[in-house]
């Protein structure tokens, strides 16, 4: 088949529905929505300058400071799972893996309304905090940046779990074994040897983990209340109740041209040459 | 921790082994034990999602009762097999071109397929919202599958892709050489070598079709809701056991088709590391 034809499908079907849909809300950014839901093009900076509001800053801000937190802590837990599952797994390796495969498929939906019912009311965790002695009225858990938090690391844990396997599954464990012939501790084995060279599923799973949880607007929506509405939320919010297009526009260039500068100064910082087992 | 800089002793691993391994269960209980308290309730006697009153299955037979859920079901499915179908066909030809073929915009076309993939959801959602209210394209099943097709065919190509690197043309070029055309080379040799890594995609677009919400949020019509956007407007409008038990039926035939699947993907996961 000649190369022509194998490339003209996707060519044509990403350049209409995902390239010329891009442009359009770049187009629409820089127009003026008008009192019916309609825009008016031209090139009216204001949309972004309405961005710098107080009120929308701390909203933009929060997403990322929740991206990043979320990332710091789902690499924190998924690190040593990953590695607990590589080199300690032994026979149950592949069903430890596929444990952490099955909530990865499974509807984000699903698993974050599990811990709307866990976090309401008279949920599970209140009962558990007023049996232990906690708390004797039951707590506002749900709705809060906490329960947000809980729901995101929750969700997100398996993303960043399975690049980390892949990358530790190809360690050459003799390179381990030489670093402690030649005297290196564990601990020094590990911070010099291991992990470095786990950088490319470090790396993946960052990626994997913060983009999509700084685009979130279901977990917000479902836990969180009018004070962690994040970025997602208020682009939502734009399209489908105040129909202000030309802002909510502003705000998904703005969303999309700081996560891909985000990965990039990541990228940069970390070093590209880490990037080629990927 | 293991004695900084010093001479290793046997058995100075040991302790942070025993503390790895509890680590590594409460993270499993983590992970579970919300999804078997949500399947718990599913059999609950009464409306409650909390309080245990007994068992019963009443909830499973409301659900089936539901036509809205069953019609969300089956747009699902629709949706699902058609946006594969198509995205499996785009996505095993744009990895062959990307993998078989040298051309100038290659890194171009490099970017584009893997920027689609990290290009944030309700950003996708919103601007194929945009795109289709401009060309006045009236919104419901077709657009679904125009837009999950979108966004899945780069996964194929890239899990498709992984299985590629792997191979190199002498057998495509030996089947040639022995006078096959090039259609003939496709389908008799090319195709079946790629196989496990074109179900591979195929099934990953699939979950993630079945599975998408934000962006078929933005451009499903009225009567086109698919099973997310029913199990969303569910837990929006009144929790109650019918979710919990829809969410279990979800569940497990997610488990049972990745356990069925397992060959495949852990075959796959070898080579996928690749692609990342």
């Amino acid at each position: 088949m000649g190369l022509a034809g194998l490339l003209t499908p996707v060519t044509i079907w990403l350049g209409l529905f995902f390239l010329i849909p891009l442009l359009l809300i770049l187009a629409y950014s820089f127009g003026t929505s008008n009192v019916y839901g309609g825009i008016t093009l031209g090139f009216n900076p204001g949309n972004y300058l309405r961005v710098f509001d107080p009120l929308y800053l701390e909203i933009i801000g929060r997403t990322f400071v929740i991206a990043a937190i979320n990332t710091l802590i789902c690499l924190a837990l998924g690190y040593p799972l990953a590695y607990f599952i590589v080199f300690k797994g032994r026979r149950w390796r592949n069903v430890l893996i596929l444990l952490v495969m099955v909530p990865f498929w499974t509807s984000l939906l699903i698993r974050a309304y599990a811990w709307v019912v866990i976090l309401s009311g008279n949920g599970i965790a209140n009962k558990a905090l007023q049996f232990f002695g906690v708390t004797d009225e039951p707590l506002d858990l749900i709705f809060t940046t906490q329960a947000v938090m809980m729901g995101m690391v929750y969700s997100y844990l398996p993303f960043m779990v399975l690049p980390l396997y892949a990358a530790l599954e190809k360690f050459d464990t003799r390179l381990k074994e030489a670093a402690q012939d030649l005297g290196a501790s564990r601990w020094h084995t590990f911070w010099r040897v291991t992990f470095p060279l786990s950088m490319p599923g470090v790396i993946a799973g960052s990626i994997l983990v913060f983009i999509p949880s700084a685009g979130e607007f279901v977990i917000p929506d479902l836990l969180g209340g009018s004070r962690t509405v994040m970025t997602g939320n208020l682009i939502q919010n734009q399209f489908l109740q105040a129909r202000d297009w030309a802002f909510g526009s502003a705000l998904s260039v703005m969303l999309a041209v700081l996560l891909l500068g985000a990965i990039m100064f990541y990228i940069r910082r970390v070093g590209t040459d880490k990037l080629e087992g990927m | 921790m293991a004695a900084k800089g010093g001479p290793v002793y046997k058995g100075v691993g040991k302790i942070p082994d025993r503390v790895l391994f509890l680590f590594a269960g409460l993270i499993y209980a983590f992970l579970y034990a919300p999804i078997l308290v949500l399947m718990f309730f599913s059999f609950n006697s009464s409306r409650s999602t909390q309080v245990w009153t007994g068992f019963s299955t009443q909830w499973y037979g409301e659900l089936l009762r539901d036509d809205s859920v069953l019609a969300a079901f089956k747009n699902s499915m629709i949706v699902g097999v058609s946006a594969t179908a198509i995205a499996t066909v785009i996505g095993t030809f744009t990895a062959l071109a990307l993998s078989r073929h040298r051309f100038r915009g290659k890194t171009f076309a490099d970017t584009a397929v893997y920027a689609a993939t990290v290009m944030p959801e309700i950003v996708v959602g919103v601007s194929l919202l945009v795109f289709f209210v401009a060309i006045q394209f009236p919104l419901g099943i077709t657009t679904i599958v125009i837009a999950h097709v979108a966004f899945t065919i780069s996964f194929v190509t890239i899990v498709v892709r992984a299985r590629l690197s792997g191979m190199d043309g002498s057998m495509e070029e030996a089947a040639q050489d022995l006078g096959a055309s090039p259609v003939q080379t496709f389908l008799r040799v090319t195709l079946p070598l790629i196989l496990p890594g074109v179900m591979a995609g195929a099934l990953l677009a699939f979950t993630l079709s079945f599975d998408d919400f934000v962006i078929t949020f933005f451009i499903s019509g009225v009567g086109s809701s698919t099973l997310p956007l029913k199990i969303y407007s569910m837990i929006k409008f009144g929790v109650s056991p019918v979710i919990n038990a829809l969410s279990t039926v979800v569940l497990v035939a997610t488990m049972v088709l990745i356990f069925g699947g397992s060959r495949i993907f852990l075959r796959e996961g070898k080579g996928g590391e690749q692609a990342n």
